[in-house]
């Protein structure tokens, strides 16, 4: 479980980022925290693992507050995979990529073994185990780095632009990879301004901009909210802009999901004829 | 990486700013060549004052204040030193160390700090773009000009990546500061390799931008800014040529007679 109490943060240049943020996250949420760039959604979220401390307030993680802990004990329990996984790769063999994080918190050689494979065929990398991660494309290489941190097993997934130059194909599989993991009861948390991933993995949604939350609640709530979306400078789904559309044909506007706007279509048409 | 931060231009616009590099450039030198040709400690506090103005007009006294601040162990040991290896090679037995001594030690130091401040004026009101654009008409090939200030216009964002490198390798267990003198620079292996890694693919992607934008296309490049020598410039060169005049007068004629700080304070 984490806490957020009315966290301020300040960058050493001066620049204001979190202006009275509290938020809780309790074990198994899926969260998705949106908003346009500059927002202080990485901030946020980097406060999480203690990457961060804040200027003010408290990050309280499973009863300890961040200020307290180190950043290697506070990853232990929450994995945080960046967004470019060029900043963390650095072995010469996929299988060390995935045991760097292990062999730091310390894991027993057998143990570490066990995991490396584990976390390597997850991923479906089991072909690349002896190449070097230079060598992989961007997609396979964005699958490393989320490897190497689901190796160890965290009980929290942050996942910062985890679609940014991924093609459909991938971002679907990592949707289904995603909603998997909360399902077997971790807490994901993506930062992200992808609405359409967003809108298809349907997780609680919370909504930041200029350095505050300005809305929380369920994406379908959210993302079909004109006023809240404006404020935070994002383009509703799809689905949901033609639903707003059609709002004079008496149709419902607060429709995100792809297979509902279909039966709530057809059962329009076939009452009309 | 607020180590970094001094080297961060700053926009601003102030009439120092405003400086053709050159020019500046020109006055820095002479700052340099006066604090070298004196060693006394009058000369000098009055070539720190000097420049103190400058800072103010420009706007720019937190930046100069930390730059100062992260010469000030430099300029400790250049005392420590002066003070204590003189003291041995003239005074040795005799104690204490004469006053006279401890002002040639504080000349000594008070000279460097003068040299890190104008150059620090310098630097701090000077953007690169200006710069390399005085390198360029003074006449330096365009090549060197443009490696300079790429140069000078990556070492923030380096820096931002080597500190994003850090947090992620700090989230996957990395702890820096763990372990011996030699494990202590291998914690630093991996954020090496990304950062050089990401240092060469991103010369890599900046040389083929470069080239489809027709980088080197014709012999004659010209400029959309011109430097132009204004009023203020040629107020500056006086100051400078008046300042060199002024001292290199002092040092023929009047080297011997410049009075110790202790001796103006006592009489």
């Amino acid at each position: 479980m984490i806490e957020v109490k009315d966290v301020y943060f300040t960058y050493p240049n001066n620049v204001e980022a979190l202006k009275g943020v509290s938020l809780t996250i309790r074990s198994g949420d899926f969260i998705a925290i949106m908003g346009q760039n500059g927002a202080g959604k990485t901030t946020l979220v980097k406060h999480f693992n203690g990457l961060l401390k804040p200027t003010k307030g408290t990050v309280v993680v499973d009863g300890v507050a961040t200020r307290e802990e180190s950043i290697a004990k506070l990853s232990r329990k929450v994995g945080f995979v960046f967004q470019n996984p060029d900043n963390q790769l650095f072995c010469e063999t996929v299988e060390n990529e995935v045991a760097f994080a292990l062999r730091n918190f310390g894991f027993e050689k057998k143990v570490i073994q066990k995991r490396v494979e584990w976390a390597i065929n997850l991923l479906g990398l089991t072909r690349y185990r002896q190449t070097s991660p230079f060598m992989l494309s961007g997609g396979e290489r964005k699958r490393v780095a989320l490897a190497s941190v689901l190796a160890w097993n965290p009980d929290v997934v942050i996942l910062d632009e985890p679609t940014i130059g991924q093609d459909y194909l991938q971002k679907e599989k990592l949707r289904q990879f995603i909603v998997q993991l909360n399902a077997q009861g971790k807490t994901v948390i993506i930062v992200t301004h992808d609405v359409e991933f967003v809108a298809e993995c349907n997780p609680h949604v919370v909504l930041m901009a200029q350095g505050k939350i300005v809305g929380e609640g369920d994406a379908k709530q959210i993302l079909t909210d004109r006023k809240l979306v404006t404020e935070a400078s994002i383009v509703p789904p799809q689905i949901s802009q033609i639903f707003m559309e059609l709002a004079d044909f008496g149709l419902p506007t607060d429709v995100i999901d792809v297979y509902e706007a279909r039966d709530i279509l057809l059962e329009f048409l076939e009452s009309g004829s | 990486m607020s180590v970094f931060e001094g080297f961060r231009f700053r926009r601003v616009f102030s009439p120092v700013h405003q400086l053709d590099p050159r020019v500046k450039f020109f006055y820095v030198c002479a700052v340099f060549v006066i604090a070298v040709m004196f060693n006394q400690l009058l000369p000098l506090i009055l070539l720190f004052l000097i420049q103190l103005p400058f800072v103010l007009v420009a706007g720019i006294q937190r930046e100069w204040i930390r730059s100062m601040r992260g010469a000030s162990f430099l300029a400790l040991m250049i005392f420590l030193f002066n003070f204590v290896f003189t003291y041995f090679y003239r005074e040795y037995p005799k104690f204490p160390p004469s006053s006279s001594l401890l002002e040639y030690s504080l000349a000594m130091t008070l000279r460097f700090i003068v040299l890190v401040e104008s150059f620090s004026i310098f630097f701090l009101t000077t953007s690169p773009d200006r710069l390399g654009l005085a390198l360029e008409q003074s006449h330096v090939p365009y090549e060197f000009c443009f490696a300079f200030t790429t140069a000078v216009r990556f070492v923030p964002v380096l820096a931002e990546e080597a500190q994003t490198i850090m947090d992620a390798q700090k989230a996957r267990g990395l702890e820096l500061e763990r372990g011996n003198f030699i494990k202590r620079i291998k914690n630093y292996i991996p954020i090496l390799i990304p950062l050089i890694v990401s240092a060469i693919r991103r010369s890599l992607e900046l040389a083929e931008a470069m080239e489809s934008r027709a980088w080197g296309a014709t012999d004659k490049r010209t400029n959309l800014y011109v430097l132009k020598i204004k009023r203020g410039d040629y107020v500056l060169a006086m100051i400078s040529i008046g300042m060199l005049i002024l001292a290199v007068y002092i040092w023929i004629f009047m080297r011997e007679q410049i009075p110790s700080l202790i001796a103006l304070i006592t009489t």
